[in-house]
């Protein structure tokens, strides 16, 4: 398997008043053909290490590595200007909340035409044409309607759609889903994964999924990296979820309500420091 | 025996929208009841609807045999409290802990206020430490904790949960809700529970209604979610989307 992306002792540190916060503290992982989750609770470090790879970290926050490399570039050391023509166009990612992610005040269909006019020279005929067939592809039913709307004019599982549309347009070689569907119905939610099931393993693209919610990325990825205070505490198959090692992984697994489980009360994460350092 | 909460044929019109058509549900005193649903299926307008929030339009509310007016009197807020689903949104900014929970006893006039601060605080797990903090100074879960200390520190006999753990961290959710439970088997208190999440509803509560824009589309008790014997197709699909991703 061709490996996609190399990070390897990634760290992203922030200053703040009362001195330096590391919130990526040494991460390591490769990423080729495939769907990796990044799982951890709020504070783990799973967004800014995803938002890292995009070259999306805050200006004020420090990145070191290693490596950081897609597709043998060196990103680290790139420059903005090849950061752009990267970011988009081969690397894509997908946001939590359509309501904030997307543009307001511009169409739906003009900013998945702006993306791809970004990104390649096409004329305005075509890449409308090109618009309304992504939008189809990610099973809008009524594309040339859904073009012209405002993203307030259409619900969640829509807008999401939407956003996932104007992403791979550009054909993406990676793409990295933050919490892609949280914000969502779970009926809703298993439409948008089901869509970009069908989108990843179709155009043989690598997919990060950064999510809180361990059950869900277990059903849909192939691997998994399980994070804690900054930190990877375990890597494993998604299939062999249920062998965890780290009592953090179990622990996280065994608190969630299951129905027809009768524990009452439910078992609670004891949280060792030694699991952070 | 009364019921705890009796709602019959309620409607809630916002502007044209009608965000409950004729929805009714008894719960007993002492009873744990879940409203499940997607969103925009009213199972939020339902509660804010019996805590006041809401335009009622028609059908009535009876809380503990008693029908409730358009206004709500001083006495229905010592019975009835609410706990919301944003803990970063519910509690005000500026005030401590302290502050927050003397709002209450002063609306109600009571005058051993020290005592039950302590007593509310110890009660959720928080202990005096955290009595003049701000909440920004808090995190998610203990934020939680305050409110639920700020509902219970009435001495309620029924308390609406509104999503209370959904913007919480699974490990957390965990704790949330076993302190709501052991409240409740203390306090013998009846629970009416909003959640999306049917796991949650069926770990929670004994019986719950499944809704859908606006109207019930099933009842069903906890034993008939787990053995999976519904009629719905629209509770199918919701028991079916729990499960998780499957690929097709």
């Amino acid at each position: 398997m061709s490996t996609l992306l190399d990070v390897e002792d990634l760290r992203v540190t922030f200053p703040t008043r009362t001195g330096l916060v590391e919130a990526v503290r040494g991460v390591t992982f490769s990423l080729g053909r495939e769907r990796l989750g990044i799982v951890g609770e709020s504070g783990s470090g799973k967004s800014q290490t995803g938002r890292a790879i995009m070259g999306l970290t805050p200006p004020q926050a420090r990145i070191s590595a290693n490596k950081l490399a897609f597709d043998g570039i060196d990103l680290l050391s790139v420059s903005p200007r090849e950061r752009r023509a990267l970011r988009g166009k081969r690397i894509a990612m997908i946001l939590q909340d359509p309501k904030y992610s997307l543009d307001p005040v511009m169409s739906i269909g003009r900013q998945i035409v702006e993306t791809l006019r970004t990104h390649e020279k096409v004329g305005k005929a075509e890449a409308r044409d090109r618009a309304l067939a992504m939008l189809e592809a990610v099973q809008i039913r009524d594309p040339a309607r859904v073009f012209d709307l405002h993203p307030h004019e259409v619900s969640g599982g829509m807008g999401q759609r939407a956003m996932i549309a104007m992403m791979l347009i550009a054909g993406p070689e990676m793409m990295i889903a933050d919490e892609p569907t949280s914000a969502l119905d779970v009926t809703v939610q298993l439409d948008v994964l089901g869509i970009l099931d069908r989108l990843v393993s179709e155009r043989g693209m690598g997919l990060i999924f950064i999510s809180h919610d361990l059950r869900l990325v277990s059903s849909f990825c192939d691997r998994v990296i399980v994070m804690y205070a900054g930190k990877v505490v375990e890597q494993l198959k998604a299939s062999e979820l249920g062998r965890a090692q780290h009592p953090y992984t179990r622990g996280l697994l065994n608190c969630m309500p299951k129905i027809g489980a009768d524990r009452h009360p439910l078992p609670v994460l004891d949280r060792k420091p030694e699991w952070a350092a | 025996m009364t019921a705890a909460i009796a709602v019959d044929r309620l409607g809630v019109i916002f502007d044209r929208f009608h965000a409950l058509k004729g929805v009714s549900l008894d719960v007993q005193p002492g009873e744990s009841f879940g409203l499940v649903g997607e969103s925009g299926s009213g199972k939020s307008t339902l509660l804010r609807a019996i805590a006041g929030l809401a335009p009622v339009a028609s059908g009535s509310i009876t809380v503990n045999g008693k029908k409730l007016g358009t206004r709500r009197e001083k006495a229905f807020y010592r019975e009835v409290q609410m706990v919301f689903q944003d803990p970063y949104g519910s509690l005000h900014p500026r005030q401590t802990v302290d502050r927050l929970l003397q709002e209450p006893l002063a609306i109600h006039g009571f005058a051993d206020g020290e005592k039950r601060i302590q007593r509310a605080l110890d009660e959720v797990g928080l202990g005096n430490g955290f009595r003049f903090r701000y909440s920004h100074q808090l995190s998610g879960g203990q934020r939680q904790r305050v409110a639920i200390a700020r509902a219970l520190i009435l001495e309620p006999s029924i308390l609406l949960l509104d999503e209370p753990t959904s913007a919480l961290d699974a490990s957390v959710q965990a704790e949330v809700l076993n302190l709501l439970e052991e409240v409740r088997r203390r306090r013998k208190l009846t629970f009416l529970m909003v959640s999306h999440d049917l796991a949650i509803i069926t770990h929670m509560c004994g019986r719950l209604m499944v809704m859908q824009s606006g109207e019930a589309v099933e009842n069903l008790s906890a034993d008939d979610l787990v053995e999976r014997r519904v009629t719905k197709d629209y509770t199918r699909n919701l028991l079916r989307a729990s499960d998780g991703f499957v690929r097709a």
